[in-house]
C-alpha cells in the first residue's frame, strides 16, 4: 500500500504551517520526517491520520483520493497515528484500553489471548491487568501500536515517540518498528532528533518552514541533514562583548522532578544586564527549567539565588515581589486573562494599593501604555481580541519598570517580524536596567543575535554553555541536536 | 436594519418570546386544571399587589430573595456554582436563632445582634464549601448540595431537642421568640424597613465590590482566566474564600430576616427554597447585576400571589413555582438556541465563565 | 429480624432503580441534576397512568418515559444548544417538583393500583432467606435483577466498557469511531427511565398513592449515593439499601428517639462529601491500582468527562 499527499496547505491565522508539502511512504519502509520545531512536521500528520482537515491538497492510497473526516477514517483507510501521548483511558485496564471498541476483538478472552501474543512478539512487556496510568509513557505507547496494528493499519505515522521514554523502551520500539516494517507494514517516523532518524530509518525528508526541503536515502551526511534542518545561515558579525555587571542569579546544581522530562542537575549564573539564551528541541528541560525560577514547580534539589538571597523554596508570588517575572509561550491560556480589556488588566497588576479601582485612572493609564508600547487595540478591546503581536506588547506592558529578573517562554514565537524586533527593543531597555534575562527560543537567529550566552539542552540536561557571538550557526545547530551526546 | 439595531431587537426577542411562551404554558396549566386562566391571574396579581398587606408581602418575600442572589453573583463572578446557598440561608437562621434565644435586652440590641449572627453563620457555612472546593477538591455543587442538607439536619436536630418547644417536641418548630426578637414592622403588616434597607444596601454593596473593587476585579480574572490570574499574582485561593465567605454571609442576613421577620421561630424549612429561587433568578438575568432587583420583585409577585391564590381559588401554589421554572427554562433554551447559531464564541450559558461544570 | 430486612430490601428498590440509572446517566458523561423533580413527576405520572388504565405495569411504562424525556432534555440542551447541564439539570429539579405538585392535586389521596404481592412460588419457602429475597412483587424482583444484569453489562460486556470510555475521555473514544455524542442521548435517556421507573416504584408500590411533595428529598439523594457508590451498580445499590437500613432503624427507633427519622435519613450527604475528599487522595488511589481485588471496593473514580460537552 503506498500513501501519497500532495500539495498540502494548512494555514493557521497569519502562519502556513503547510504550504504545498508532498510526501509518499511505500510497503514496508521506515520514512523519517526530520524538522525543527515550528517546521510543520505534526500538522502534516495530523492531516494524514485525520485529526486535522487540509485546506488544500489531497491524500491518496494506491492512486486513490480518498476524504479523511476523521481519526476513524483513516483507521478505516489504514493509516493510524501513535500520539507522543498516546489517547488512552487512564483509570482502565491495558486489556480493556485494547478491547474497547476494537471490532476485531470479539469478547474478552480472545482479545487477551491476542494481547498477550503480540506483545511477547514485539518484546513488550505488558501487564494486562494494570490500569495504565500505572503504565511509563513508552508503555502505552507499546499498547497503542499493538492496538493500531490490530485494527489492520498499514501505515503507521509516530510523532515525536521518543520524547519521553527511556533509552532501554527506546531500543524496545526501534526493534518493534523494524519488525512492522519487514512485515510490510509502513513506518513514518516524525522527530527533530538526528540521530535517532539516522539509526533507524531507510529515507529521510526533511522539513523547514512549512515547506519539504529536502530527501535523502539514509546513511547518508549528517552535516548535510543538519544543514537542511536549519538551513544555511549567516553567521552574524563577530560583536563587541556586552557589559555584562555582576552576577546576580546564581543556579547551582538545581534539578527539577518531572513526569515526562525531568531536569539533571544545572548550573549557571546569570549577571546583571546579562541575556542568556536557553537553546533545545521541544522538551528538553527548558520549560522545566524556566517555570522552576519563577515559583510555579519546586526545584527537586540545589540553590536558587539572586543577589545572594536564597530564593530556592519561595512561593510564587513573593517572588514577583522580588522583582522576578515570568511570561510564557500560551499568551492565553497562561497570561493574559481571556474577557478581560486591557483597561482591566492595567488595573489587575497596578499595586498602588487601595481597595477601589479609579477606573478613569486605569483607562489613562492603559492609553499611556497602548501608546508606550504601540499596541494596536483600544482600551476597551478584551485580550483576546488583539492579534498575537499585540498580546506580547500588553504582556510587555503589564510588567514593572524596574525588574531583577526576567524569564520568557518562545518571546518572539508567531510574532511577525516589526513584533518581534519590537519585542528585542524593549529587552535591550531592560538590560540597561541591569536586569538578568533568561529566555528559551527555538530559534537560532534570535539567540545568536540577541543571546550574551546560550546554554544548549539536550534530554533535560546542560550540554554546553557558549559565547554567542563565538559560536557559529553551524555548530550550534548541531548542539541542538544532539551531536557530541553520546546517545542515551 | 443595521446590525446594532438587529442585535437588540434579538436581545429583547429572546426575553420577551420566551415570558410570552410561559405565559401561554401557565394559561394551558390553568385550562387543565379547569379553572378560568385570566381570573387566576389576576387574582395572582391581586394576591401580590391587591392591597397594602399583599404588597408588604411580596416585599419581604423579595428581601431574601434580593439578599441571596446579590450573594450568587459574587460566587458566581469567581466561577463557582454556589448550590449550597440554601444551606447558607438555613445555617444563618440557625444563628439568628441562637441569637434571638441568647441576647438579651431591648429590640434595638437583639436585633442588630440577631443580623449580625445571622451574617455570620452564613458566613462560616460559606466558607465551608469553599474550603471543601480550594482545599479538599470537593466540586462546590456537590459540597454545596451536602452541607444544605447537613444545615437542614442541624435545624431538625435543635427543634425536636435542645430547642423543643414546651411539652410537646414538635417538628413544626421552637416556640416563638420573645417579642423584643421580632423585626419591627411597619402598623399591622409585615413589611420591615430594615429588611429592606439590609436587601437594597446588599445589592448596591455588591454591585460596588464586583464593579468598584480591585477585589471584585480579582474575582472577575479568576472566573475567566485562573491559570492567567494566577500568573498576574492574583492571590486566587484566598479570593475564592473570601467570595463563598461573602456570599455565605449575605445568605445568613437572609437567614436571619426569614427567622425573626416572618416565621418568628426556627422552622426545619426555614429557607424556603429561597436559596434555590435565587439561583433561579441569576440564571435568568444571564448574571446580570442590575436586572436582579426588578427580576426578583417579578418572582416575589408571583410567590406571594400563589399563596393567595390557593387561599382564594384554591388552585395549588405551586403553579407559581411552574411559572416561575417554565420561565427560566425556556430563556435558557432560547439563549442556548442562540449560542448554537453563533460558532465564533465558546461561551456557554448558564456558566457565567464559559465553562462547564 | 427478617421482617426489618424484608421491609428494607423492599423500601430500598425505588432507590436501586433510580442509583443504577443516574450511575449509568453519569458514567456516559452527562450530570442530570434534576433527580429530584424528575423522579416526583415520574411518580405521579406512573401513578396517574396507573389510575386510568386500572394496569399497574402501563404506570411503570408512563414513568419511564417521563423520566426518559427529562433526561434526554438536560443530555440535549448541553449537547445541542451548549446550555450547562448543571443551570438546566437544576431548573428542571425545581420546575418538575412544582409541576408534579401542581398537576397532582386532583390525585392526592385517591386510590391507584398496586403491584400485586408475588412470592416466587418453592423459592419463598426457603427458611429465612426465603421471606426477605423471594416474598416481594416483580418490581422487587426487577430491582435485585438489575443489579446483577447491569453491573455485568458495564464490567463484562463490550458496550459496557465503551460507556465507561464515553465518560472517562471522550476524545479517545472519538478516535476510536465511537459515536460519542449519540451515545450519550442514548444512555441518558435509559438511566432516566430508570430514574422514572424508581419514581414509580413510590407510587405505585412502596409508598402507595400520591401526596404533596410524595417523594420529597429521595432525588438528591440519589445524587448523593451515586458518588459514594463510586458510580458502580453494586456499591450504589448498596448505598441503596443502607439508606433504606438507615430510614427503617429510624422508624423503629422513633418512639425512643423521636425525629431521628428526619435525620438520619440526612446521613447520605455527609458520606458523599467524605466520598468526595476521598477521591482526591492519591493514597488511595496508589492502594486501589496494586490491590486488584480491592479495586472493584475502593475505587471512587469519577468520570473525568462528567458534566463536559463534548466538541468532535
Amino acid at each position: 500500500m503506498t500513501v501519497a499527499l500532495t500539495g498540502i496547505t494548512k494555514t493557521f491565522g497569519s502562519v502556513r504551517a503547510n504550504d504545498g508539502v508532498d510526501l509518499v511512504v511505500g510497503d514496508g519502509e521506515l520514512l523519517g520526517v526530520l524538522g525543527e520545531n515550528g517546521a510543520g512536521k505534526s500538522t502534516l500528520m495530523k492531516i494524514l491520520s485525520g485529526f486535522q482537515p487540509a485546506d488544500s491538497g489531497r491524500v491518496s492510497i494506491d492512486g486513490h483520493q480518498i476524504s479523511l473526516a476523521s481519526p476513524a477514517d483513516a483507521v478505516a483507510a489504514g493509516i493510524g497515528m501513535l500520539h507522543q501521548d498516546p489517547l488512552v483511558f487512564l483509570p482502565m485496564t491495558v486489556l480493556d484500553n485494547y478491547v474497547l471498541a476494537n471490532p476485531a476483538q470479539g469478547d474478552r478472552r480472545r482479545g487477551r489471548h491476542e494481547l498477550a501474543a503480540a506483545a511477547g512478539r514485539f518484546g513488550f512487556g505488558l501487564d494486562l491487568d494494570t490500569p495504565v496510568r500505572r503504565l511509563s509513557i513508552g508503555e502505552r505507547q507499546q499498547l497503542e501500536i499493538l492496538r493500531l496494528i490490530s485494527l489492520g493499519v498499514r501505515v503507521l505515522i509516530l510523532d515525536e515517540p521518543t520524547t519521553a521514554i527511556s533509552v532501554t523502551q527506546r531500543a524496545v520500539l526501534f526493534a518493534a518498528l523494524r519488525t512492522l516494517a519487514t512485515d510490510g507494514t509502513g513506518v513514518v517516523f516524525v522527530s527533530h532528533k538526528l540521530e535517532e532518524v539516522e539509526e533507524l530509518c531507510t529515507r529521510v525528508v526533511v522539513m523547514r518552514a512549512g515547506r519539504v526541503v529536502g530527501e535523502r536515502a539514509v546513511p547518508c551526511s549528517h552535516d548535510e541533514l543538519v544543514e537542511l534542518m536549519f538551513g544555511r545561515r549567516v553567521d552574524p558579525e563577530q560583536r563587541p562583548p556586552s557589559l555584562v555587571g555582576e552576577t546576580r542569579v546564581r543556579l547551582e546544581a538545581v534539578s527539577v522532578t518531572d513526569p515526562l522530562v525531568p531536569l539533571h542537575p544545572v548550573d549557571l549564573e546569570i549577571g546583571a544586564g546579562e541575556v542568556v539564551g536557553i537553546a533545545g528541541l521541544e522538551g528538553s528541560g527548558q520549560r522545566q527549567l524556566l517555570r522552576a525560577c519563577a515559583g510555579l514547580t519546586p526545584f527537586a534539589s540545589g540553590r536558587f539565588t539572586l543577589d545572594g538571597t536564597d530564593l530556592t523554596a519561595l512561593p510564587y508570588r513573593d517572588r514577583l515581589t522580588l522583582g522576578i517575572r515570568f511570561l510564557t509561550a500560551a499568551r492565553i491560556e497562561e497570561g493574559l486573562v481571556e474577557g478581560l480589556t486591557v483597561t482591566e488588566h492595567v488595573a489587575l497588576v497596578d499595586d498602588s494599593g487601595g481597595g477601589f479601582v479609579d477606573w478613569d485612572e486605569a483607562e489613562r493609564r492603559a492609553d499611556n501604555r497602548i501608546e508606550r508600547f504601540s499596541i494596536r487595540g483600544m482600551a476597551g478591546s478584551t485580550a483576546e481580541s488583539l492579534s498575537g503581536g499585540n498580546q506580547q506588547r500588553l504582556l510587555f506592558a503589564l510588567l514593572p519598570d524596574r525588574l531583577s529578573m526576567l524569564l520568557m517562554e518562545h518571546p518572539t514565537r508567531g510574532l511577525d517580524l516589526e513584533s518581534a524586533r519590537w519585542v528585542w527593543a524593549t529587552l535591550l531597555e531592560r538590560r540597561g536596567d541591569g536586569t538578568a534575562i533568561l529566555f528559551s527560543s527555538s530559534d537560532l537567529d534570535e539567540l545568536l543575535i540577541h543571546a550574551d550566552r546560550i546554554a544548549v539542552f539536550y534530554a533535560g540536561e546542560v550540554v554546553d554553555v557558549v559565547e554567542a557571538r563565538l559560536i557559529g550557526a553551524d555548530r550550534l545547530g548541531r548542539l541542538i541536536a544532539g551531536a557530541g551526546r553520546a546517545a542515551g | 436594519m443595521p446590525p446594532a439595531e438587529r442585535t437588540r431587537l434579538h436581545r429583547t426577542a429572546l426575553l420577551v418570546l420566551p415570558a410570552l411562551a410561559a405565559l401561554g404554558v401557565g394559561i394551558l396549566l390553568l385550562l387543565a386544571a379547569g379553572v378560568p386562566p385570566f381570573e387566576a391571574l389576576w387574582r395572582l396579581y391581586e394576591g401580590a399587589f391587591g392591597d397594602g398587606g399583599d404588597v408588604a408581602n411580596t416585599l419581604m418575600a423579595w428581601v431574601p430573595l434580593v439578599l441571596a442572589a446579590a450573594g450568587l453573583c459574587v460566587t458566581f463572578a469567581a466561577g463557582a456554582w454556589n448550590i449550597g446557598i440554601d444551606g447558607q440561608i438555613t445555617f444563618g437562621a440557625i444563628s439568628a436563632a441562637a441569637a434571638a434565644r441568647l441576647v438579651p435586652g431591648s429590640t434595638a440590641v437583639v436585633v442588630p445582634a440577631v443580623v449580625l449572627a445571622g451574617l455570620a453563620g452564613g458566613a462560616l457555612w460559606g466558607l465551608a464549601a469553599g474550603v471543601l472546593r480550594t482545599h479538599g477538591g470537593v466540586n462546590e455543587i456537590f459540597g454545596g448540595l451536602g452541607l444544605d442538607f447537613v444545615a437542614r439536619g442541624l435545624a431538625i436536630y435543635l427543634i425536636i431537642g435542645p430547642w423543643q418547644r414546651e411539652g410537646v417536641a414538635s417538628t413544626g418548630g421552637t416556640d416563638l421568640f420573645r417579642r423584643e426578637a421580632w423585626l419591627p414592622t411597619v402598623g399591622s403588616t409585615n413589611l420591615s424597613i430594615l429588611a429592606l434597607v439590609l436587601a437594597i444596601a446588599a445589592l448596591a454593596g455588591t454591585v460596588v465590590l464586583l464593579r468598584g473593587t480591585r477585589f471584585g476585579l480579582e474575582l472577575k480574572a479568576i472566573g475567566k482566566g485562573p491559570a492567567s490570574a494566577i500568573l498576574l499574582g492574583v492571590d486566587a485561593t484566598r479570593r475564592m474564600l473570601w467570595s463563598f465567605l461573602i456570599c455565605g454571609g449575605l445568605a445568613g442576613v437572609a437567614g436571619a430576616v426569614q427567622a425573626i421577620g416572618f416565621h418568628h421561630k426556627l422552622v426545619p424549612a426555614v429557607s424556603g427554597g429561597y436559596g434555590f429561587l435565587a439561583l433561579l433568578v441569576v440564571l435568568l438575568v444571564g448574571f446580570r447585576q442590575a436586572w436582579i432587583a426588578p427580576v426578583a420583585l417579578f418572582f416575589a409577585a408571583i410567590l406571594s400571589g400563589s399563596t393567595q391564590l390557593q387561599l382564594r381559588l384554591d388552585i395549588d401554589s405551586s403553579l407559581g413555582g411552574v411559572l416561575q421554572g417554565v420561565l427560566v427554562l425556556l430563556v435558557l433554551l432560547a439563549r442556548g438556541w442562540q449560542l448554537r447559531r453563533d460558532r465564533s464564541t465558546v461561551a456557554v450559558v448558564g456558566s457565567p465563565t464559559g465553562e462547564a461544570v | 429480624m427478617e421482617a426489618i430486612l424484608t421491609s428494607i430490601i423492599a423500601a430500598a428498590t425505588p432507590l436501586v432503580f433510580a442509583s443504577i440509572g443516574e450511575t449509568i446517566t453519569e458514567r456516559s458523561g452527562v450530570i442530570n441534576l434534576s433527580l429530584e423533580g424528575s423522579m416526583m413527576l415520574a411518580a405521579l405520572a406512573g401513578f396517574a397512568a396507573g389510575y386510568h388504565s386500572g394496569v399497574w405495569w402501563v404506570g411503570f411504562l408512563a414513568a419511564a418515559a417521563v423520566g426518559a424525556a427529562v433526561a434526554a432534555l438536560v443530555a440535549g440542551s448541553s449537547i445541542a444548544l451548549r446550555i450547562n447541564q448543571v443551570a438546566v439539570g437544576f431548573v428542571l429539579a425545581l420546575l418538575c417538583v412544582d409541576l408534579s405538585s401542581f398537576l397532582g392535586v386532583a390525585y392526592v389521596r385517591q386510590r391507584g393500583v398496586s403491584v400485586p404481592h408475588q412470592p416466587i412460588p418453592g423459592l419463598s419457602e426457603i427458611p429465612w432467606l426465603g421471606q426477605i429475597l423471594f416474598s416481594h412483587d416483580l418490581v422487587v424482583y426487577a430491582g435485585l435483577a438489575l443489579i446483577v444484569a447491569s453491573t455485568w453489562w458495564m464490567f463484562r460486556t463490550g458496550s459496557g466498557l465503551i460507556l465507561r470510555g464515553i465518560g472517562e475521555r471522550p476524545a479517545a473514544a472519538h478516535a476510536r469511531a465511537v459515536p460519542v455524542n449519540r451515545l450519550r442521548y442514548r444512555y441518558a435517556a435509559i438511566g432516566g427511565a430508570l430514574v422514572g421507573i424508581g419514581g414509580a416504584a413510590f407510587s405505585l408500590d412502596v409508598k402507595l398513592g400520591w401526596s404533596f411533595r410524595h417523594t420529597a428529598g429521595f432525588g438528591w439523594i440519589v445524587l448523593a449515593i451515586v458518588i459514594f457508590g463510586g458510580w458502580h451498580p453494586v456499591r450504589a445499590a448498596f448505598g441503596a439499601y443502607l439508606f433504606g437500613a438507615l430510614q427503617v432503624v429510624a422508624l423503629k427507633l422513633q418512639p425512643v428517639f423521636p425525629g431521628l427519622s428526619q435525620i438520619l435519613p440526612l446521613l447520605p450527604f455527609p458520606l458523599m462529601i467524605f466520598t468526595l475528599v476521598l477521591v482526591n487522595r492519591s493514597w488511595l488511589r496508589n492502594l486501589a491500582d496494586r490491590v486488584p481485588a480491592l479495586r472493584g471496593l475502593l475505587s471512587t473514580d469519577t468520570p473525568a468527562a462528567l458534566g463536559r460537552p463534548f466538541q468532535p
